[in-house]
Formats: structure tokens, C-alpha cells, sequence
């Protein structure tokens, strides 16, 4: 149909504001990758043939790539599932089994792991990293998924019973074409997560592409090693957002009738109830009660040791300023591209877009490598600068406020606008009085995540944090690296108390619809 | 003066041209409905008018001052033009009152008095003010975005299809508290709608568009009396059509030898005729005899499908009472005159045929 990119195009003719605000949010997240390029066009060809034909990169492929996909199926699998239960039948307890989900993301992979590692110590293997990082990443799959089941339209489920479906054939060829998208988009970020993960991989000793950079930068500083390979990781980033492209289509789904949906009647499971409430019991088991009760044996173990107060609260204050800072930051810079990249559909709004995931699937270790080196290069006044590591956070932390504003956009239709525009109400009153508070849930939604991410962040924090800057991540990096866990349980108690009430906010937004 | 004025407007989606030279005056004050079937452009043309969207080519006036053309467009919230959509579009964040007075002055807004004035303007309980959107019925919603689009007193009120999202026993009532909302403001509005009968009982003028293009512009009783062509009959009404002969101001048709509402040169024609212009007797009362086909019984009146032994089928309105049956003979006489339409390029038939 012609109609869509033609009236996307009078559209950006008409807004250029936002374009313009996306165009220079996606230039700042795409700063490390053409610091990337540059490198590796440094390097030269003879450079890359001796760096990238060899049997370890061979190897580390493998490893990513089985570890990718694996955590990407299961995460899947887990997060529609779940999903389905807790949105679509009469379980008892749903409220609470949705908080549980959601909850695993309060604590860091890195936190996981080093709990499971702690107590079981053979867990080095690829089955041990895929069960890891699966444990960490379901919500990401299971969040948006809830909520796209709680956007669906029942009357077209009741359309589809009345055609003669059964409730299996409902599911696959009613909902789950309408879950696409959230499925879709929770999916690349799984596999984007997973690509850059270091902290957790590191602990178990499992070699991917990321913990091999950290390892050669931290062996030879900036060389040409550590950016070849980070070319190489790039690729296999760009070739997940072009399946992601290819296979989610270019139509959003919008309920565009006023008025609020109706609530489906929920299924009931006769015999099934108490597998399934031993399955969502074993899945919360794994990834809630073993890292935290692992973590608690350590506080209680360590604490009569090694705790300090005072430098765990200077640790905490410090680490809440960043978060809040970097989740007011990063949501304003989502803002325009996640608004243009559904009302202006189009290839240069889907290019900005994309661009800003291209930009934050470079592992953290680089993108904070390139900081540097611009830092110091251009503008030497910034260097060791909070600003910069900022800017960090919103380069590594954009897709997540992205999904979410994404999401609301897609479901609240352009009528509003237009409405509010013929009452009198200029551009800029109208993303006050209408857009803004019309998007709140989604908004609310993405800064909570990247605050939670802030909390937890690790990699970038280590190496552009101003001397003398802790956060609660290095702080636990550190004692745990030299195996105190002792005195690591701490700074990982605290994390997950912080992460806590953004979690908790997260499922309640969720509860009321993610993005509606 | 003309409120609005549209000059040779077109747009077009892709290749896709959706408008193909509009032109269109709207007279001050009163309603005027922009008819057409679904696909028509009728809403585009709104979306243009209200500023959502720009013409490729053409101009547009509000109160004789240029809002669209070649090198200028007056962005949607300086046109001053109110805009109710279909299923009302009620901001859902607010209440009704917070809605209402979505477009006041800041000072205004907290006047709950003003508010109290607009919801009893589109004559709705002033209680229903701290109402959230979701709480009221289909018609409130409509009645609400009326009040909404008319608190800031736009010289002009968009309404786009409003009443087609409700149910029948609503839509009359809201029809009428809306035209008499409006006439009450004294604001002019245009009403787009797919609806002949909302069209022609609603509304002033009524602009009738097909494929793009403005067909006729009239007042409703010249619309349907006096359409411009059988197409438009047919869509603004029930129609009965026949191959005629016209010969010396009279048609010769397989009803009977009709008199012309106009003249007519002569030669092959279609005549328009409507049902209710046929009266059924028994048969032999005069005019030819025709089989009931079938009957739809609607409780005031009933039209009744009837068959000419040479074959062309017709339908009649009747009254409730007495009613043929299928499979009866009537006979058929027509009251009033038949409107003749010219076949172009065809041969008159030789005397003798017929």
C-alpha cells in the first residue's frame, strides 16, 4: 500500500522538530561504532586477516553464537508462557506470580551468577552460562508480552471461537500474530543483552566475544585486538536487527476504537492448575530464591567481617544520582525517535531507530574504549567527567526506554493530536497536555528500566567513573573478583534493594496496561 | 460571505489520487453535509480543511482569509476550527470537564460554570463533569466532543461521520441535540457522513462527492427532486429507473406515457421515478399490471418489489396497511412527474417498434 511512507513523509515535512532530535540522538549512539570503523580501517586488511582468521575467533563465534540463540529460545518460550498464565487464566494468585517475574530483574546477571557459582562451582560449562543468563533475561521477553495480551482485543479472540477455532488454534493464529511485535522486540533484546554480557560470563568463565575484548584491553589498552574483534561482534549485532526487521513486517497493530478494552474471560485449567503452578513455582525457585538465598548465606557469613556503613551509603548515594540522572536523560532521548518511529513510518525513521539499537548492542567495554579515546582526543575537558559517563549509560540504555515509548505510541492513536491541535493547542502544549501524559505508563515504564540497568551497570561503570567515583557494581566487582564474597554480599544486597522498588513500579505499570 | 471556501483541491496518497479538483463553498451559519460512499475522499477533504493534512494543489479560505495554498499553510491550531472525529476521540487522561475545557484560555478552565454552559448547550446533566470519558455512553461522548469543539466558539465545526459508531435509538437523539447545539452557537459546521438520510435530514446544503470530485451541491429537497445525474439519484435515495422513449415532452415508458419534470430533447431516455411516486391498485384500476415479488414490511410503511411481465423489476412504497402479498397482481399508475436523463449518442426508435 502506497499510502503509508508517502503520508509518513508530509508527516516529517510537517514535524521537523522531532526529526531533528532523533537524528542527533542517533549521531551520539553511533559514536563508538564509527570509532569502531575508523580502528579497524587503521588496522588494515593484513591487520584483520591475523587478528579475525583465527582458530579463537572461531571458537568464541561458537560460543556466542549457541549461547545467543539457546537463551533467546528458552527466554521465548519462558516469557510467552508465563505470560499466557498469568494474563490469560484463572490461576490463583496471579498478581503475585506476576511480581515474581518481574522481580528477577532487580538482580544482575553478574549478582546471579556469582551467586550460583558461589555455591556451585562446576557450573563453568555452557549449560551452566545458558542457565545463568535464561534466568536473568525471561522479564525482558515476559514484560512486554503481558502487556500486549492485555492490549488484545477480546472481541477478536470471541470472533475467532465463533469461526469454529479451538483455544489452541486461537492462540496461534489470533494472539500470537499480535504478540509479534512485543515478542519480537523482547527477543532482540534478550540476544542484544546476552551479546554484551560480561559481568556474568566473566564470573563463570565462560568465553564470548565480550569477556575476550575486556581481556584484550585490559592486556594491551585500546590496541587494535580488542576493536577488530568488537567489529566482528558488531556484525553479528546487525545481522539480529535485520532478522528482527525482516520478520516483525512493517505493520503495528492499533486498537484505534476509543474507549477502554474489554478484559478477556479468563481460561480456566481444570487439571492442569497444579503443573502450572509448579512450574511458574520452579521457575521463580531458580531465578529469585537461589541468588537471593545464596546471597543472604554470604551477608550473614561475611557480615561480622568485612562490612563497612560508611563507604557502603557513599557507595549507594553516589550510585542513585547516576541512575536518576541517566533515567531522566536516556527517556528524553527515546522520546522522539520511539514517537517517530510509529507516526512517521518510514525508512529514514526506521534507519534512526535502528541506529540507536545498532549504537547500544556495542558491547559496554567499547563503547566506554571509545569515550575514552574521544574524550581525550577532542574534547579533553570532559575526560573523566560524569557527563561522559552518561552519555554512556544513554548510549548502552536507549533501546529500553525505546521498546516501551515504541509500544505506547503504537497503541494511542494520532486522532488525539489532531484533536488537540484544533482546539488551539500549539506543538508544544500538545506534547505537555496530551502526548505526554497520554505515553506517561510507557515513559514511566522505560525510565524504570533504565534505572535498574544504571543500578546494576558494571562494565562501563568500571572504566569511566571519575576517580574516586564507586558505584555499588565496581564496589561488589572488586570484592568479588578477588573472592571475598564476604564482603561482595553487601554491595549486592543493595543493588537488589534499590532495583527492588523500580521493580515493583515496573509490574504495577504493567498491571495497568505497559503501554496503553 | 462564504465561511470556507475550497478551490480546485487535490491530493493524492503515493499514485493514489484520493481528491481531483474539489471546489466547494460553504455559506455562513447553517450545516452543510459532505456526502459520498466510503472511499470518496470526504474525510481527507476534512483532514485538509482542519490543517491535519496539506492539498498538493489548490487553495483553501476560512472567512475569505487563505489557510492553504501554494506557499502557505496556517498550522491546524491557528485555523480556529473545531473538530469532532468518529467515536468522539475524548482525551482519555481526562475528565469531562477536563476535556471540555481542553481549548479555553488557562483562566478559563477552572470555571466549572463554563463547563456547566457547554455540557447544557449539547444538553447534557452538568453532574456528568467529573465523569472519566470511559463512563459514559456512545452518544455522552459525542455530545461531550461537540461541547469540547465548541468551547473555544470556532467560526467552523468539523464533523467527521460522529454518528456512525452508535447504535439507531441513540443516533436520532443525538442528531438532534447536536443540530440544535450547533444552531444555537451559531457556528457554520460541515458534516461528513456515508449516510443519505442523516444528509438529507440534517443538513442546509449537502455536497455530494464521488471519485475525488464534487458532484452537486444543493439544498436537500433539490437534491433529491432535481439530481444531476441517475448515479447521484440513485444514491441519495431510492430510485425507480426505466428506458423511455421521449417524444413531444412526454416519455413512453413500460409504466405508462409520464409527463417530464423538464424539458427534454427527444430520443432514448432513463426516467427517474421515486417509489413513492407509484400508487397499487387491483388489477384492471388502470396503468399496467405487475407481480408482487416480495414485501419488506417496516411498520410505517413497507416497499413492495414488484415485477413487469416484460421483465424490468421496480420497488413502490406503500402504506402499512392494506398490503399485496408475493405472488399478487397490482396494477401500477404514477403520480407526479418523471426526471428524464438523455442517453447520449443513442438513435431514437423508429415509430412502430414500441
Amino acid at each position: 500500500m502506497p499510502r503509508g511512507p508517502v503520508r509518513a513523509r508530509s508527516r516529517l515535512r510537517r514535524t521537523p522538530v522531532p526529526l531533528v532530535l532523533a537524528a542527533a540522538v542517533a549521531a551520539l549512539t553511533l559514536l563508538p561504532l564509527v570509532y569502531i570503523v575508523v580502528s579497524t580501517v587503521d588496522v588494515g586488511w593484513s591487520g584483520i586477516r591475523e587478528l579475525v582468521f583465527r582458530p579463537r575467533v572461531g571458537e568464541l563465534l561458537w560460543n556466542t553464537a549457541r549461547l545467543v540463540g539457546g537463551t533467546v529460545l528458552l527466554c521465548a518460550a519462558l516469557g510467552v508462557g508465563a505470560a499466557w498464565l498469568v494474563e490469560r487464566t484463572a490461576l490463583p494468585g496471579r498478581r503475585t506470580w506476576h511480581v515474581l517475574l518481574v522481580a528477577p530483574l532487580a538482580v544482575p546477571a553478574f549478582v546471579t551468577s556469582y551467586a550460583w557459582i558461589s555455591v556451585l562451582p562446576g557450573l563453568d560449562t555452557y549449560a551452566g552460562a545458558l542457565l545463568v543468563v535464561t534466568l536473568s533475561y525471561f522479564p525482558f521477553v515476559y514484560l512486554p508480552v503481558v502487556a500486549a495480551f492485555r492490549g488484545l482485543d477480546p472481541a477478536l479472540e470471541e470472533t475467532a471461537r465463533g469461526l469454529g477455532l479451538s483455544g489452541w488454534a486461537v492462540f496461534r493464529r489470533v494472539q500470537l500474530p499480535q504478540l509479534r511485535v512485543a515478542l519480537l522486540g523482547g527477543s532482540l533484546l534478550v540476544a542484544l543483552h546476552v551479546l554484551a554480557e560480561f559481568g556474568a560470563l566473566q564470573m563463570l568463565r565462560y568465553a564470548t566475544f565480550t569477556t575476550a575484548i575486556y581481556d584484550q584491553y585490559r592486556a594491551t589498552f585500546n590496541g587494535p585486538g580488542a576493536t577488530t574483534l568488537a567489529g566482528v561482534l558488531v556484525l553479528l549485532c546487525l545481522a539480529l536487527l535485520l532478522a528482527e526487521l525482516r520478520l516483525r513486517g512493517r505493520h503495528g497493530y492499533a486498537r484505534t476504537g476509543a474507549g477502554v478494552a474489554r478484559t478477556g474471560r479468563p481460561v480456566r485449567l481444570g487439571a492442569l492448575t497444579l503443573p502450572s503452578l509448579l512450574a511458574l513455582a520452579v521457575l521463580v525457585g531458580l531465578s529469585l530464591v537461589v541468588p537471593l538465598g545464596s546471597l543472604g548465606t554470604w551477608l550473614v557469613c561475611g557480615s561480622s567481617t568485612d562490612l563497612e556503613v560508611g563507604a557502603l551509603v557513599t557507595t549507594t548515594g553516589t550510585t542513585l544520582g547516576l541512575a536518576a540522572a541517566a533515567a531522566a536523560v536516556t527517556t528524553a532521548m527515546a522520546l522522539p525517535t520511539g514517537w517517530l518511529a510509529v507516526r512517521a513510518r518510514g525508512r529514514l525513521t526506521t534507519l534512526l531507530e535502528r541506529s540507536t539499537y545498532l549504537g547500544s548492542s556495542v558491547p559496554a567495554i567499547v563503547i566506554a574504549l571509545a569515550l575514552v579515546t574521544i574524550a581525550i582526543d577532542v574534547t579533553p575537558w570532559v575526560y573523566q567527567t560524569v557527563p561522559v559517563l552518561l552519555a554512556a549509560y544513554a548510549i548502552l540504555f536507549l533501546p529500553r526506554a525505546i521498546v516501551p515509548v515504541r509500544s505506547a505510541v503504537e497503541q494511542s492513536p494520532r486522532l488525539y493530536d489532531d484533536v488537540a491541535a484544533s482546539l488551539g493547542s500549539s506543538a508544544p502544549d500538545r506534547l505537555r497536555r496530551v502526548t505526554l501524559p497520554l505515553l506517561a505508563p510507557g515513559i514511566g515504564a522505560g525510565a524504570a528500566l533504565v534505572f535498574l540497568a544504571v543500578v546494576t551497570e558494571l562494565t562501563a561503570t568500571l572504566l569511566l567513573a571519575p576517580t574516586g567515583t564507586t558505584t555499588l557494581a565496581t564496589a561488589f566487582w572488586s570484592a568479588s573478583s578477588a573472592l571475598e564474597y564476604g564482603a561482595a554480599a553487601p554491595y549486592a544486597v543493595v543493588m537488589v534493594l534499590l532495583s527492588a522498588p523500580a521493580t515493583v513500579l515496573l509490574s504495577h505499570d504493567a498491571r495497568r496496561g505497559l503501554t496503553t | 460571505m462564504s465561511a470556507l471556501t475550497v478551490t480546485c483541491v487535490t491530493k493524492s496518497y503515493g499514485s493514489t489520487p484520493v481528491l481531483t479538483g474539489v471546489d466547494l463553498r460553504v455559506p455562513e451559519g447553517g450545516l452543510t453535509a459532505l456526502l459520498g460512499p466510503s472511499g470518496c475522499g470526504k474525510t481527507t477533504l476534512l483532514r485538509l480543511i482542519a490543517g491535519f493534512d496539506d492539498p498538493d494543489t489548490g487553495t483553501i479560505e476560512l472567512d475569505g482569509r487563505l489557510v492553504a495554498g501554494p506557499d502557505r499553510s496556517v498550522a491546524a491550531h491557528r485555523r480556529h476550527i473545531g473538530f469532532v472525529p468518529q467515536e468522539g476521540g475524548l482525551f482519555p487522561h481526562l475528565s469531562v470537564a477536563g476535556n471540555v475545557a481542553f481549548g479555553l484560555p488557562r483562566r478559563q478552565r477552572r470555571d466549572g460554570g463554563r463547563v456547566g454552559e457547554l455540557l447544557g448547550l449539547v444538553g447534557l446533566d452538568p453532574a456528568l463533569a467529573q465523569r472519566s470519558p470511559h463512563q459514559l455512553s456512545g452518544g455522552q461522548q459525542q455530545r461531550v466532543a461537540l461541547a469540547r469543539a465548541l468551547a473555544p466558539e470556532p467560526s467552523l465545526v468539523l464533523l467527521d461521520e460522529p454518528f456512525s459508531s452508535l447504535d439507531a435509538s441513540l443516533r436520532e437523539e443525538t442528531r438532534q441535540a447536536v443540530v440544535e447545539a450547533l444552531s444555537a452557537s451559531g457556528a457554520t459546521a460541515v458534516l461528513v457522513t456515508h449516510d443519505q438520510a442523516e444528509a438529507l435530514s440534517m443538513a442546509d446544503e449537502v455536497a455530494v462527492l464521488r471519485a475525488g470530485r464534487l458532484v452537486q451541491l444543493a439544498d436537500p429537497r433539490t437534491l433529491y427532486r432535481s439530481p444531476r445525474d441517475l448515479d447521484v439519484a440513485t444514491f441519495v435515495g431510492e430510485s425507480v429507473v426505466l428506458d423511455a422513449d421521449v417524444r413531444d415532452g412526454l416519455a413512453y415508458s413500460a409504466l405508462g406515457v409520464l409527463p417530464l419534470d423538464r424539458d427534454c430533447r427527444d430520443g432514448l431516455a432513463r426516467v427517474l421515478l421515486r417509489p413513492e411516486q407509484l400508487r397499487l391498485g387491483a388489477p384492471g384500476a388502470g396503468g399496467p399490471t405487475a407481480r408482487v415479488r416480495g414485501v419488506d414490511f417496516f411498520g410505517h410503511d413497507a416497499r413492495v418489489r414488484l415485477q413487469l411481465p416484460s421483465g424490468p423489476t421496480f420497488s413502490a412504497r406503500s402504506e402499512g396497511r392494506d398490503l399485496p402479498s408475493a405472488g399478487d397482481d397490482v396494477s401500477v399508475t404514477v403520480v407526479g412527474a418523471a426526471l428524464p436523463f438523455p442517453v447520449t449518442g443513442a438513435v431514437p426508435i423508429p415509430d412502430g417498434v414500441r
